[in-house]
């Protein structure tokens, strides 16, 4: 019973880190029907920024808010001048252009910082907490805490307000938000500042206890991506419940199988939900008019 | 002063001259059609007026100002709002949310109120939510508020977008062949209807392929042909100009050449 309980401890917290990446792909996609598979890059942008901003001797606190409005604003520049130039090519183009720029801000950061792993200090220290006879790091609970938050303020944004329905109209059909007055060029700045805010805002979360290199975005894109599909693409909801089903799936096999075979479990189910569902868990039916 | 102003409008596609040198104006409440047989560049000329199309040439005044290529989310700030001939709706919202979504500039709301459902934000959603239900009941979709758009035909559509430009409350109003798959009865409703927005004081611009339709509602009709303008004038002028008759039913001689 501990043991499965520090399964799911370890599961969640690994889940919450997946659901803020897939919430990132989701804003995006929603605005613009591109997923961008530079999200893992913020993740790691926003561990690195930190990292060395921390290293300069600025408060931490400090330092974590330098890294999510830099990472912002890179997400600004990768729209302006990567997506925006392009704004007509087919989608897929627009995806390829967002694997090149995830390569792209790789090498950079490779040059700019380093190679090595780095970590700062967990927030709360890093003594565990006892629950159910199974322990949990602080550090844990700010990554779940963290994801909740986003997730709440994102539902919020995209029902209440007048700026999150105009981006919902924008991805259901630019030229009539264009029509009744939506500056669509703005929706598509303010979604890749949001969706690169959030994915640092996770990597600032989960740095002190997975460690942060230049190249930890791939991994965190791609599993980001299939709890986004999971979930449904384009649902925050579904990007919430994707990301945490994913992860215990993953703590799971790992636990009671074989951590080698926690990635191809977790693909394996994530396939055959999309077999049967293949708008996701929480996915909308889509047709076309013919 | 006219309201809109068509200075000496121009595009070129790849070399081709889809509309050339079309100039002509309008007052408040006047409604002016543009006719044409097809291809001749009508919905072209609309494109370039609501920002759609950067024009190669010429000018577009609103008010006095000059808005040549301005977006069409600019233009709608500034009163022009249009429909489209291939119809542009949310698909995937409700009819009623379409006909919200034209509330958008009104809806000036400040972030944190929304946020919060402060009753200041409910306040002006609900005055949205209940001026999109009239628009509705006035183009016959009064009960069709919760359906989903994309289920609607083709016709009930036209009509949607016609009411969401309404929302807009728009000085100017394009509309790309507003009756286009409308039966007789609907065509007629929205025959009313445009007299009624007219009267109001907005311009209407008009491509309508319904020629008792533009011959009884009209005040001024424009008649391009390959991309120029040939005649235009009032309904009954331009129906008796022997340009108008040729570009439509083809000269004489071209009807001997054929025989």
């Amino acid at each position: 019973m501990p043991e499965l309980m520090q399964f799911l401890l370890s599961g969640v917290t690994v889940g919450a880190v997946y659901a803020l990446v897939a919430l990132g792909f989701t804003i995006i996609y929603n605005a613009s029907d591109v997923v961008n598979f530079a999200q893992g890059e913020f993740v790691m942008l926003g561990g690195m920024i930190t990292v060395f901003a921390f290293k300069a001797g600025l408060p931490l606190p400090l330092a974590a808010l330098i890294a999510v409005a830099v990472t912002a604003a890179i997400g600004v520049a990768l729209n302006k001048l990567a997506i925006e130039p392009a704004r007509g090519a087919p989608v897929v183009s627009l995806i390829i252009i967002t694997i090149g720029a995830s390569i792209f801000i790789r090498g950079v950061t490779q040059l700019v910082f380093d190679k090595q792993l780095h970590r700062f200090p967990a927030f709360s220290g890093d003594d565990p907490i006892r629950v159910l006879g199974a322990t949990i790091l602080p550090q844990s609970l700010w990554v779940i805490a963290g994801a909740l938050a986003v997730f709440v303020g994102l539902w919020l944004f995209f029902t209440r307000t007048l700026m999150g329905k105009a981006i919902l109209a924008t991805s259901n059909n630019r030229l009539a938000a264009q029509l009744v007055g939506i500056n669509t060029a703005w929706v598509m700045t303010l979604s890749f500042a949001m969706s690169a805010g959030i994915g640092a805002l996770a990597g600032v979360l989960v740095t002190p206890i997975t460690l942060v290199s230049y190249d930890v975005g791939i991994a965190l894109a791609l599993k980001g991506f299939a709890a986004a599909m999971l979930g449904g693409m384009g649902n925050p909801k579904g990007a919430l419940v994707g990301g945490i089903l994913l992860g215990l799936l993953e703590a799971l096999t790992a636990g009671y199988i074989s951590s080698q075979y926690k990635d191809a479990a977790a693909f394996i189910v994530i396939l055959a939900v999309l077999f049967a569902m293949p708008q996701g868990l929480f996915g909308k039916k889509s047709t076309d008019r013919v | 002063m006219s309201l809109l102003q068509v200075e000496g409008l121009g595009i070129e596609f790849g070399g081709v001259r889809a509309v050339h040198d079309v100039s002509f104006a309008m007052k408040p409440g006047e409604i002016v059609s543009v006719i044409g047989p097809n291809g001749a560049g009508k919905t072209t000329l609309f494109n370039m007026i609501s920002g759609v199309y950067l024009p190669g040439s010429g000018r577009v005044k609103l008010d006095g100002e000059d808005v040549t290529g301005m977006s069409p989310h600019l233009l709608a700030r500034r009163g022009l709002s249009r429909t489209f001939q291939n119809l542009q709706i949310f698909q995937q919202m409700t009819v009623l949310e379409n006909a919200i979504a034209g509330y958008h500039l009104q809806e000036s709301g400040h972030l944190l109120a929304d946020l919060l459902n402060l009753p200041s934000s409910r306040r002006r959603a609900q005055v949205a939510r209940e001026g999109a239900q009239k628009l509705l009941e006035r183009v016959g979709l009064g009960r069709a508020g919760e359906q989903e758009a994309g289920n609607l035909s083709y016709g009930a559509l036209k009509r949607l977008e016609i009411a969401r430009a309404l929302a807009l409350k728009p000085r100017v109003l394009l509309l790309d062949e507003p009756a286009a798959g409308c039966n007789a009865v609907e065509t007629e409703e929205i025959d009313h209807l445009i007299a009624e927005v007219a009267a109001e004081g907005v311009a209407i611009l008009l491509v309508e392929h319904d020629m008792k339709m533009v011959m009884r509602i009209s005040n001024h009709i424009v008649v391009l042909d390959h991309g120029e303008k040939i005649a235009e004038g009032d309904p009954a002028t331009v129906s008796r100009n022997p340009d108008v008759i040729a570009a439509y039913l083809g000269t004489q001689e071209a009807a001997d050449a054929d025989g």
